[in-house]
């Protein structure tokens, strides 16, 4: 499985540029479902039939990024950022464009560290001059972060983990399950860092019984950090709340029944900011049960995620026991 | 002049009948059928029984003020509707109401103020309008609580091709769509002048339910700051440097395949365009491109100085090639343009 998550995880694919990382999806489930198709939101949906209800799993496909706005006549590009970026973890880092082309991300002189603000970091693709850089890039270009997967043995370290661990994740569970209690719609969603965007139509279009978003959470488990009740390596995270949804009680309790049926170890997550794809479902139309699983992950919207490999491997068969248990409510 | 009538429409976020009015006038017999939705969305319908539905959204409402008490003396307290800057308030002329009852915003002569206060914004708060009533009973006989009221701006050249005026956000848009209607296409087009756009994109949303669009194009009026005091990697849009394309903004991502059919269009056809260079701020786009199962839609925008001003101003020229840009998109889509 970690080849697959490698493939993943390194693949372009910034909110509104998913492309690339929905044709590697749909070439790995495509003999594992009934049917696919693409929105026109860029959502990949899979139907795999099992049941009368409907079950929709969503795993955004989106990762954050930076958007070229202007390129200067020495070459320098100024960007705004497509998700939630922290100027800290930017300075230094390299970005790579869908093209293959790499930037750095540099910053003007300042007079004290708590000046650098996203205005004062501009990206530097190695041109001399407007033309040599627009030769490469240009203005509404989206450039994801660089950085290669790596395998530090219980750990799994990359960028994009959110949430495309999430989706590797829903990739095996399709390849694990045979016979799921439901029609069950895999969606690997588009635009969930810009504003749960994708989920939202998704869910409108199939209008499922039961919706489980599956994505990242961050911790409490490294120095100092912030307060929260969850680790690496304790398993995957039943959600609770989080800045856009309020999980839905009974689906929160049939997930952890699931889990307890199955053996399988989890914690609960309450998660103070940060919002996922089950605040867009949940709303939906006259209002859909919701749920989210949640992986723990560190040093999240960073070029370097870190995720436990035992919770991921927990994760999968957590989703595939949850295709497999009806849901009554 | 359209845009002139348009820019002098009485027409604050939830009051934007006269807006209406202009442009049902304004395109008479070139619009077979207008629906106006429960919202007061205006739509212009043009049904064909071939190829996609398109819906094309201009907002109709601007910024303006509500009054929200009169005092004792026959001032006039208010509130904002939509996104106005405190500090352009100060000492402008306005009218309220369809009546137009003439009114100043008053603010205490600077002989008055003490030093420490001529540093500092005022803030609503300590703003009023005045109409010359010297009672709460005088006041209340030309105007209500609930009443709006809007700049009192006249709309005028500053050159031969660029003009001033108030609320060309967007009115400009609207003037852009009007033009576009006067044609006719072999395909179903809603234009639909939305309503309360500048108060949280509600009209659109409603108005896409009902269509059911394929696909839409937004026509804005945005900002535009080729000004002094910003650096050149902070220009949103430039004036006269063409209509202005939005790859991305706070509320929607466009579609690639229509910024990409514009951008050949425009270049086929030696018509200049831009970029918007900003991604804050919303637009009908967000609400439209989420509805339902989603909706593919791209904006296109006259650049225009100073929005949510009292005056703002724009090049007639990039009207003209944004009418034209919107034309051609509109006339690839009669020649198979599909998503």
């Amino acid at each position: 499985m970690k080849e697959l998550i490698r493939k993943v995880v390194e693949c372009y694919g910034p909110s509104g540029n998913e492309h690339v990382v929905r044709e590697l999806i749909k070439a790995e489930i495509a003999p594992f479902v009934d049917e696919m198709h693409v929105d026109n939101l860029g959502n990949l949906i899979a139907l795999k039939r099992g049941g009368e209800k409907k079950i929709m799993f969503a795993a955004h496909m989106d990762e954050i990024g930076v958007m070229v706005t202007h390129v200067d006549k020495h070459g320098f590009l100024r960007f705004y950022p497509v998700g939630g970026l922290n100027p800290l973890t930017l300075l230094g880092n390299r970005v790579l464009f869908e093209n293959g082309t790499v930037g750095v991300i540099g910053s003007e002189k300042l007079e004290a560290q708590k000046d650098l603000t996203l205005n004062k970091l501009f990206v530097d693709i190695g041109a001399a001059t407007k033309e040599d850089a627009e030769a490469k890039v240009k203005i509404g270009d989206v450039g994801a972060m660089s950085r290669e997967f790596v395998d530090l043995g219980t750990r799994l370290v990359s960028k994009a983990m959110d949430a495309r661990i999430a989706c590797a994740i829903l990739i095996e569970a399709l390849k694990t399950v045979a016979k799921p209690a439901y029609d069950v719609y895999a969606v690997f969603t588009t635009q969930e860092e810009v504003g749960l965007r994708g989920a939202r139509v998704a869910a409108y279009g199939i209008t499922p019984d039961l919706g489980i978003a599956l994505d990242v959470t961050r911790t409490g488990d490294t120095p100092s950090s912030i307060t929260m009740d969850v680790s690496l390596g304790k398993g995957p995270a039943v959600k609770i709340r989080d800045s856009s949804v309020l999980c839905t009680p009974a689906v929160r309790r049939f997930m952890e029944q699931v889990a307890k049926d199955k053996g399988i170890p989890y914690q609960l997550e309450v998660l103070e900011a940060g919002g996922t794809d089950a605040g867009a479902i949940q709303l939906t139309k006259g209002g859909i049960p919701a749920g989210v699983m949640s992986i723990a992950c560190r040093y999240v919207h960073t070029a370097s995620e870190m995720v436990d490999f035992s919770d991921v491997e927990h994760g999968v068969k957590f989703v595939a026991a949850i295709m497999e248990t009806a849901y009554t409510g | 002049m359209l845009l002139k009538e348009l820019s002098q429409a009485f027409g604050p976020s939830g009051c934007e009948g006269e807006v209406r009015e202009v442009l049902t006038q304004a395109l008479g017999a070139a619009v077979g059928v207008w629906q106006k939705d429960a919202l007061g969305n205006l739509i212009a319908v043009k049904e064909s029984t071939r190829g996609p539905k398109v819906m094309l959204a201009a907002h109709m409402d601007e910024c303006g003020l509500m009054v929200s008490s009169i005092d004792k003396s026959g001032l006039l307290r208010f509130r904002k509707v939509g996104g106005l800057d405190d500090r352009v308030l100060v000492s402008k002329h306005v009218v309220i109401g369809s009546k137009r009852v003439a009114g100043v915003i008053g603010a205490k002569a600077i002989h008055l103020q003490k030093p420490e206060e001529r540093n500092q914004v005022i803030t609503l708060s300590n703003l009023y309008i005045d109409i010359g009533a010297k009672s709460k009973e005088e006041a209340e006989r030309l105007v209500k609580l609930g009443d709006y009221a809007v700049f009192a701006t006249e709309f005028g050249y500053l050159s031969e091709s660029v003009v001033k005026g108030k609320s060309f956000d967007d009115r400009a848009g609207c003037a852009v769509l009007a033009e576009v209607l006067r044609e006719e296409y072999a395909f179903t087009l809603y234009g639909a002048f939305t309503v309360q756009e500048e108060i949280g994109l509600r009209g659109a949303g409603v108005a896409a339910y009902a269509l059911e669009p394929d696909m839409a194009v937004v026509l804005e009026g945005t900002t535009c700051n080729d000004l002094p005091g910003s650096e050149e990697h902070g220009y949103c849009t430039s004036l006269g440097s063409g209509p202005a394309i939005t790859i991305m903004d706070a509320s929607v991502v466009c579609d690639k395949r229509m910024i990409g059919e514009l951008e050949r269009l425009a270049r086929e056809h030696n018509i200049p365009m831009q970029y918007k260079r900003s991604i804050t701020g919303g637009s009908d786009a967000g609400r439209i491109n989420q509805t339902k199962s989603g909706v593919p839609v791209v904006v296109i925008s006259v650049p225009c100085r100073y929005i949510h001003s009292p005056v703002s101003m724009l090049s007639l020229k990039d009207f003209e090639h944004t009418v034209k840009l919107v034309k051609l998109f509109l006339r690839s889509i009669e020649g198979g343009f599909v998503l």
